[in-house]
C-alpha cells in the first residue's frame, strides 16, 4: 500500500483527481463523462506527442522539433490532399508517418553519426522545419475548403462511441506500453539513458538507440501533423506554434525524468492528461485570461515538485552507531 | 580600345533611352507610381486593379504597379529611386517600415512629386497625408454590427482575441465595448483570448459554447480566431444556433461561409482601398491642398486629421453573395 501511494503514477492520479474535484465545484458539467471524453479527444495530440518525447528522454535526449515536424508534415499532406484529393485517406496516414519518420532520423542521423548534443540538433531543425513551410508556401494557408471532406473526416469519425482520435491515442498507449516494457529495443532506451556506460558494456549501441528514439518520436510526429490540421481544418506556418515545451511539460510531470532513464508510458499519458484538463478547464471556470498563464505555469511546479519528492530514494543508513551518535 | 567604343556605345544607347524617358514624361499623362509592400500579394494585386479602375475613371492617367520581390524597406528604396529617375508624378506607397523609406520620399518631394501612404502608413515628414484602410471606432462598430444584424431579437454574444496583449484586437475591442448602448437587447458576455494559436482558440470557443448555452454569436477580430470558431461550431453541431464573425480574410473563410457557421464577416476592401489611394494621389498632384477634406471619387471624401491621415471606410462586409468573387484574390 505505502509502496503504491509513493508511486508517481499513483501520486498524479490523486493529483488529478483533485483537480477534478475543484473543477467539477467551479462547473459540474465538467466531470460529465461526455465532457471527459471530449477532454481526452482534445488531449490526444498531446498524448501522441509525449509518448514520442517520453522516449526521447529516456535517452538522455529531447527533441525540440516534434511541434515543427507535426507542422511540416501536416502542411506536406495538406499540399497532397489539394492536388491529389481522390488519394485515400489511408495513403495520407502513411505518407504522414513516412514523412515524419524521415525528419526524425534526420534529427537522429546528426545525435547518433555526428554527435552533436540533441537539444543543438532540433534547436536547429525546429527552425529548418517551419522555414521549409514557409518555402513551400510562401507564407499562405492551406484552409478548410481546399481541403477534401474525407481528409477532415478521420479525427471526427465515432467509433464506438469514441472518435478515431481517441482510439490512436489509445492505441499508441498500449503499443508502446508493451514496446517499452516487453521489448529488447524498450528496454536498450532505459538502459542507453539510465547508465550509458554500462549499456555500452552490455552490447548496446548507445547512439543508434538514440536514432530509433527520435525516428520513433519523428513517426509520432507527423502523424500527429495530419491529425492535427485536419482537425482545426487549417494548416500554415505557426501551427502548434511553441507546443514542444507543452509536450515536454506532460513528461516532466509525468515522471520522466529529464536525465533519462526513468520514465513509463502511463506516466507519460498521466501528465498529458493533466496538462488537457487544465487547458481545458479554464476556459471554462471563469478565470481571468490574464491569471492563466499563471494557473497553468503555478501547476507543473506544483506537479514536478510532488515529483520530486516522490522520486527521493532517501539514502540507506549503514552504520546505525553514527546515525545515533550524531 | 574596342571595349572603350562599347562603353561609349552603351552610355550612348542609355543617354537615347534617357531622353525616349523624358519624352514620355512631355506627354500629357498623368503616371502615378502605386509601391506595395512585395509582389505577388493577392491583397495588392487587388489594390493595384482598383487603381486601374480609377485611372479609367479619371483618363489620362497611367498606374505604375511596382515594389520589392520581398517585403524589405531597402528594396522599396530602390524602387522608389528608380520612380524619382522616371520622374513619375505621384507616388503612393504601402511602407514596409514607416522610417526608413523617409529619406528617400522626401527626395521625391523635393523633385516635386506627389507623395501619399496607404495601408501601412509612412512617419509624417515623409508623405502629405496617409490613407488607413479603416479607423479603430469604425472596425469596432463594424464587428459588433455584423453579429447583432443576425440577431433580431438580440442575444448573447462572446468575442474570442488573440492574445491579451495584441494592441490592435484590444483597441478594437474596446471600441466596440463602446458603442455597445447602442445595440439593445445586445449582451456581451465574455473577451476570451486564443493567443492566436488554432488549438488555444478552439478550445476557448469550446468553452464559450459550454459555459453559455444560449450564445448567439462569436465575434473574432483575428484570422487564427474566425477559423478556430467556426471549426468549433460546426464540429459541435450548432452551425445555425451560433453565428461566428469578425474579421478575416476570403480565401481562409470561404469554408466557413459556406457551411453557414459564418453568415458574414469583415475586411477592408483591397480594391476600394487601391481606388482611393489613387483619386487622392491625383487629385493631390492636380494641385489640391493636403488639408481638410479630400475627394475620392465613387468612395466619398476623407476628412485628415492633424497627423495628416484619415479613414476610409467601414470595413467591407463579405457574405456568400459576394464570397466567391473574392476567395481567389486575397
Amino acid at each position: 500500500m505505502t509502496k503504491l501511494l509513493a508511486s508517481r503514477e499513483a501520486l498524479l492520479m490523486l493529483a488529478i483527481a483533485v483537480l477534478l474535484g475543484i473543477i467539477a465545484w467551479r462547473f459540474p458539467a465538467f466531470v460529465a463523462p461526455s465532457n471527459l471524453f471530449s477532454v481526452f479527444n482534445d488531449t490526444s495530440p498531446l498524448i501522441l506527442l509525449a509518448i514520442g518525447q517520453m522516449i526521447v528522454i529516456l535517452t538522455k535526449c529531447i527533441d525540440l522539433s516534434v511541434a515543427a515536424n507535426l507542422a511540416l508534415t501536416g502542411m506536406v499532406v495538406s499540399l497532397i490532399n489539394i492536388a491529389a484529393p481522390g488519394l485515400s485517406v489511408f495513403f495520407i496516414v502513411l505518407i504522414a508517418i513516412g514523412f515524419g519518420t524521415l525528419l526524425g532520423m534526420f534529427n537522429g542521423i546528426l545525435v547518433w553519426k555526428l554527435a552533436i548534443p540533441p537539444i543543438v540538433v532540433t534547436l536547429g531543425t525546429m527552425t529548418i522545419f517551419r522555414g521549409i513551410i514557409f518555402l513551400l508556401t510562401e507564407g499562405k494557408w492551406v484552409n478548410s475548403h481546399e481541403m477534401s471532406d474525407s481528409f477532415k473526416s478521420v479525427p471526427r469519425t465515432d467509433l464506438l462511441g469514441l472518435p478515431i482520435l481517441s482510439w490512436i491515442a489509445i492505441s499508441a498507449v498500449i503499443l508502446f506500453t508493451i514496446v517499452m516494457t516487453r521489448t529488447s529495443l524498450g528496454r536498450a532506451f532505459y538502459a542507453a539513458g539510465g547508465n550509458p556506460h554500462a549499456a555500452t558494456y552490455a552490447g548496446i549501441n548507445v547512439g543508434k538507440t538514440q536514432f530509433w528514439a527520435f525516428t520513433i518520436s519523428g513517426a509520432i510526429a507527423g502523424l500527429t501533423g495530419y491529425l492535427w490540421v485536419s482537425r482545426f481544418a487549417v494548416a500554415y506556418v505557426d501551427v502548434a506554434a511553441g507546443f514542444e515545451l507543452t509536450v515536454v511539460a506532460a513528461c516532466v510531470i509525468g515522471g520522466v525524468s529529464i536525465m533519462g532513464g526513468i520514465g513509463t508510458v502511463f506516466g507519460a499519458l498521466l501528465g498529458a492528461l493533466f496538462l488537457g484538463i487544465i487547458a481545458n478547464a479554464l476556459p471554462v471556470v471563469n478565470i481571468s485570461p490574464f491569471a492563466q498563464m499563471a494557473i497553468s505555469g503555478g501547476a507543473i511546479i506544483i506537479a514536478v515538485i510532488l515529483n520530486a519528492q516522490a522520486n527521493r530514494t532517501p539514502g540507506r543508513i549503514i552504520l546505525k552507531k553514527a546515525e545515533h551518535a550524531t | 580600345m574596342k571595349r572603350r567604343t562599347f562603353t561609349s556605345l552603351v552610355a550612348g544607347l542609355s543617354m537615347a533611352a534617357g531622353m525616349m524617358g523624358t519624352t514620355a514624361m512631355a506627354q500629357d499623362d498623368m503616371r502615378i507610381a502605386l509601391v506595395v509592400k512585395a509582389l505577388g500579394i493577392g491583397f495588392f494585386e487587388a489594390a493595384a486593379e482598383g487603381a486601374n479602375e480609377a485611372a479609367a475613371e479619371l483618363g489620362g492617367v497611367e498606374i505604375i504597379y511596382t515594389g520589392p520581390t520581398s517585403t524589405t524597406a531597402e528594396g522599396q528604396i530602390e524602387v522608389i529611386n528608380s520612380l524619382i529617375a522616371q520622374g513619375v508624378d505621384a507616388i503612393a506607397i504601402s511602407a514596409n517600415d514607416p522610417d526608413a523609406v523617409v529619406p528617400a520620399l522626401k527626395r521625391a518631394m523635393d523633385r516635386g512629386i506627389t507623395v501619399i501612404s496607404w495601408d501601412s502608413g509612412v512617419a509624417e515628414e515623409g508623405r502629405m497625408m496617409h490613407l488607413n484602410p479603416s479607423s479603430t471606432p469604425l472596425i469596432g462598430n463594424t464587428i459588433l454590427k455584423l453579429a447583432a444584424d443576425h440577431m433580431p431579437d438580440g442575444g448573447e454574444v462572446a468575442i474570442l482575441s488573440a492574445t491579451t496583449t495584441s494592441t490592435n484586437q484590444n483597441a478594437w475591442i474596446a471600441a466596440a465595448e463602446e458603442v455597445l448602448p447602442n445595440y439593445p437587447g445586445i449582451n456581451l458576455v465574455a473577451t476570451v483570448y486564443g493567443d492566436d494559436l488554432s488549438d488555444k482558440s478552439y478550445r476557448e470557443a469550446q468553452g464559450l459554447m459550454q459555459t453559455y448555452p444560449d450564445l448567439g454569436a462569436i465575434i473574432a477580430p483575428t484570422t487564427v480566431g474566425i477559423l478556430a470558431a467556426c471549426q468549433a461550431v460546426s464540429d459541435a453541431g450548432k452551425i445555425g444556433e451560433i453565428n461566428v464573425t469578425g474579421l478575416g480574410l476570403p480565401s481562409e473563410m470561404a469554408g466557413c461561409v459556406e457551411s453557414g457557421a459564418t453568415k458574414s464577416f469583415a475586411i477592408w476592401n483591397p480594391i476600394d482601398l487601391g481606388y482611393s489611394a489613387t483619386m487622392i494621389a491625383h487629385s493631390l498632384a492636380t494641385g489640391t491642398d493636403a488639408s481638410g477634406e479630400i475627394s475620392m471619387g465613387r468612395m466619398g471624401t476623407v476628412t485628415l486629421d492633424d497627423t495628416g491621415s484619415a479613414a476610409m471606410a467601414d470595413p467591407f462586409t463579405y457574405d456568400s453573395s459576394n464570397i466567391d468573387d473574392f476567395k481567389d484574390i486575397f
